[in-house]
């Protein structure tokens, strides 16, 4: 950890805290996790107005000290420094919303008596004048007795005199003046805090607000559901639609890589190793960055608009039927991009039995590590012909597939809801924020920091997997005329494994890539194209062909759609089981979720084969 | 009149919140929005397709979200000025 002087930043949810923070460390962030508890540090460097450099920690968004979650009880021990592996902060920076002054007023006094040295931003004043409302800073400032510099983060106005008065405030002053254990009761505190703002309030215009007039729209109970439904459809079609042309030149580089490995090695155990397990099982992964990215930036730019709320307001209805909450919305649909920070987003539920119902049913949402083996199955087991204007017959099969993880879902909430979570159900309590334009910048980040963590899983978990079953696959060899596959270790462990799954039409092939799934299900796709290239061997026909017309020719159709159903049950990947089990500290709901999984999936591929197999497909 | 069956858009206040409809943590959310006797409010929509839904509505400047059952704890008294009754 650095010697740097600890500045924090802190405010309510939606006062702008996150684009602040962006706007004063730009990309130089790092992201970490308190010791103990699973909530996301978020840090960066900050050269103050005079050159010293301090640390810059965005604390998680709360409305009093008062914490109702895991998140917000952080922010209350950071700023009374009793959270373990932070220190005090030398400075506080109080983020408050300039059109909201009389509710973040009250948290900033309570902040204020806390008696460390602090700066507050009044922000987002720009929206406020939109809204009619004219502030004066230096009233403010002298009733609250601590700087207020005007800011706009998203246009970066104010920064600079932001830091040149956090450069006066830290080190200016000796000891931190602590304002002893009293602290004024809330509706004191609410009081002054309105005085505050009145006083501060020069004009007060009543203007036509833009918020109010989509939300006529956009919560609208028939016009705004139609709108989430096409806002959803438009996301699912970009990740086809605008994924193909870089996938196109990821498939060109492992193309390009493989001829120059191949032309630059002697055929031999080192070339196979490079070939059929980095290059072909990595890279048959890596390709669907763009897809795993577009599907990032839709739900952030959702969160980062504010359209999220409305979504959850939309949805509230329906959940209260299965007897969840709309905020349990949120969470579930961060998880079709992945279920872990779905999972860690279930923090923000209050409610225990909620969340953890919320928790134990985001695996189901079809996650974007799904989306490749979708992919390739469908691909080649789909004719690609259109059913209807402008819907094809493979889009369709997919939708279908994200909806049977959906109801599946749903069921299984309800059920839960009635048996193991049993009890009152918790309400619904949501701020709304106003609209605001994303900053592209603060998108970006969002999504690079997305890539990252991807590509770390790629060259990581999902490269160690494939290299681990590349082993298992070509040790021992075998004799000339006998299949390597078959002869190996991976070959024996997966026929063992095959006696339980062969009822539900899973070949030996299938039984082998599903145990390096377990590590990311994206794996059996690299693992099923490893296993393939090892068998095609020096054949260099077999080599030509791509996975799925290799598939093609092995599998009959109702394996393949009872593989297709195996997956929107999909057992877990090691990453959700380990979240789950911090998220619920310890392991009882990790493997209550497990075991449900297995079962489901199980039941449900088994169905799919006998169906299929009776209506001879 | 409870906050559940105020008319969309018409101004009111709060008259006298029910606290002990409301679970503790419930009552210190609705709190810390700014939702106190006196405080003026406005319910801006109604959601749900069959009326069963949510109520979007304004507390001072801020725009809350709460279930009916809430906010019919609320009670409120209509008229445009808020004041500190």
């Amino acid at each position: 950890m650095s010697a740097l002087p600890l500045v924090a930043l802190v405010g309510n949810p939606n006062a702008g805290k996150s684009a602040l923070f962006n706007a004063l460390t730009g990309a130089r962030q790092k992201l970490g996790n308190y010791p103990g508890v699973t909530v996301e540090r978020k840090a960066g460097r900050l050269a103050l107005a005079d050159g010293r450099p301090v640390e810059l920690v965005d604390l998680p968004g709360t409305y009093s000290l008062d914490p109702a979650s895991p998140d917000e009880q952080v922010t209350r021990d950071v700023v009374m420094g009793r959270q373990a592996g932070e220190r005090l902060p030398d400075a506080l920076v109080i983020v408050v919303d300039a059109a909201n002054l009389d509710n973040h007023l009250r948290f900033a006094l309570e902040l204020i008596a806390l008696g460390l040295p602090t700066v507050v931003a009044l922000n987002m004043v720009d929206l406020a004048t939109r809204d009619g409302l004219e502030l004066d800073a230096g009233v403010l400032a002298r009733e609250l007795g601590v700087p207020v510099i005007p800011t706009v983060a998203v246009r970066k106005r104010g920064l600079d005199h932001l830091k040149s008065e956090l450069a006066d405030v830290i080190g200016g002053a000796a000891a931190p003046l602590r304002a002893g254990g009293e602290s004024a009761d809330f509706d004191t505190l609410r009081a002054e805090a309105r005085r505050i703002a009145r006083a501060a309030i020069v004009r007060e215009t009543p203007s036509r607000r833009l918020t109010a007039a989509v939300d006529r729209v956009a919560l609208h109970p028939v016009l705004g559901l139609l709108l989430l439904l096409g806002l959803l459809f438009v996301m699912f079609q970009g990740v086809y639609a605008w994924s193909e042309a870089p996938i196109a030149m990821i498939e060109g580089l492992a193309e390009a890589a493989s001829d120059a490995v191949a032309a630059a090695l002697p055929d031999g155990i080192v070339r196979s190793f490079l070939v059929d397990g980095v290059i072909n099982g990595v890279g048959s992964v890596v390709v669907f960055l763009p897809q795993i990215l577009i599907l990032f930036f839709f739900i952030l730019m959702l969160e980062a608009t504010g359209y999220m709320v409305r979504a959850a307001f939309l949805m509230d209805s329906l959940m209260a039927r299965v007897g969840l909450s709309g905020r349990a919305f949120i969470p579930l649909l961060s998880s079709f991009a992945c279920a872990v920070p779905g999972i860690m987003a279930t923090r923000t539920i209050s409610d225990p039995k909620d969340r953890l119902t919320t928790i134990l049913i985001a695996p189901l949402m079809t996650c974007s590590a799904r989306l490749p083996v979708y992919a390739v199955i469908i691909g080649a087991f789909i004719p690609a012909r259109s059913v209807g204007p402008g819907i094809g017959l493979q889009g369709l099969v997919l939708f279908g597939l994200y909806v049977a993880g959906i109801v599946g879902a749903l069921l299984v909430a309800l059920v839960l809801r009635l048996t193991v979570t049993k009890g009152a159900s918790g309400g619904f309590l949501m701020e709304m924020p106003k609209y605001q334009m994303p900053r592209p910048q603060d998108i970006l980040i969002g999504l690079w920091q997305r890539a990252v963590i991807f590509l770390k899983r790629a060259g990581t978990i999902i490269f160690a997997s494939t290299v681990i079953l590349w082993l298992l696959l070509s040790f021992p060899r075998a004799p000339d005329a006998a299949s390597q596959v078959d002869h190996s270790i991976a070959g024996r462990i997966a026929g063992g494994l095959n006696v339980v799954l062969e009822p539900i039409g899973f070949n030996r092939d299938i039984s082998l890539a599903l145990i390096p799934a377990m590590a990311a299900r994206e794996v059996a796709v690299s693992a099923l194209a490893t296993v393939y290239s090892i068998n095609a061997g020096d054949d260099e026909a077999k080599l030509e062909r791509s996975l799925g017309e290799r598939l093609k020719d092995q599998w009959p159709l109702p394996t393949a759609l009872a593989f297709l159903a195996w997956f929107v049950f999909a057992p877990q990947c090691i990453s959700t089981i380990a979240v789950t089990k911090r998220e619920t500290n310890g392991w009882k709901w990790p493997m209550f979720m497990v075991f449900y999984l297995f079962a489901l999936a199980y039941g449900a591929a088994g169905l799919t084969y006998w169906t299929a197999t009776a209506a001879g497909l | 009149m409870r906050l559940s069956d105020l008319p969309l858009r018409q101004p009111a206040y709060v008259d006298i919140i029910e606290w002990d409809r409301l679970s503790p943590s419930e009552g210190q959310r609705l709190r810390e929005f700014g939702l106190c006797e006196g405080a003026s409010v406005e319910a801006l929509h109604h959601g749900g397709l069959f009326g069963r839904g949510p109520i979007a509505c304004r507390v001072g400047r801020m725009t809350i979200a709460m279930r009916r059952n809430h906010a019919a704890a609320i009670a409120v008294r209509t008229g445009p000025e808020g004041g500190d009754a």
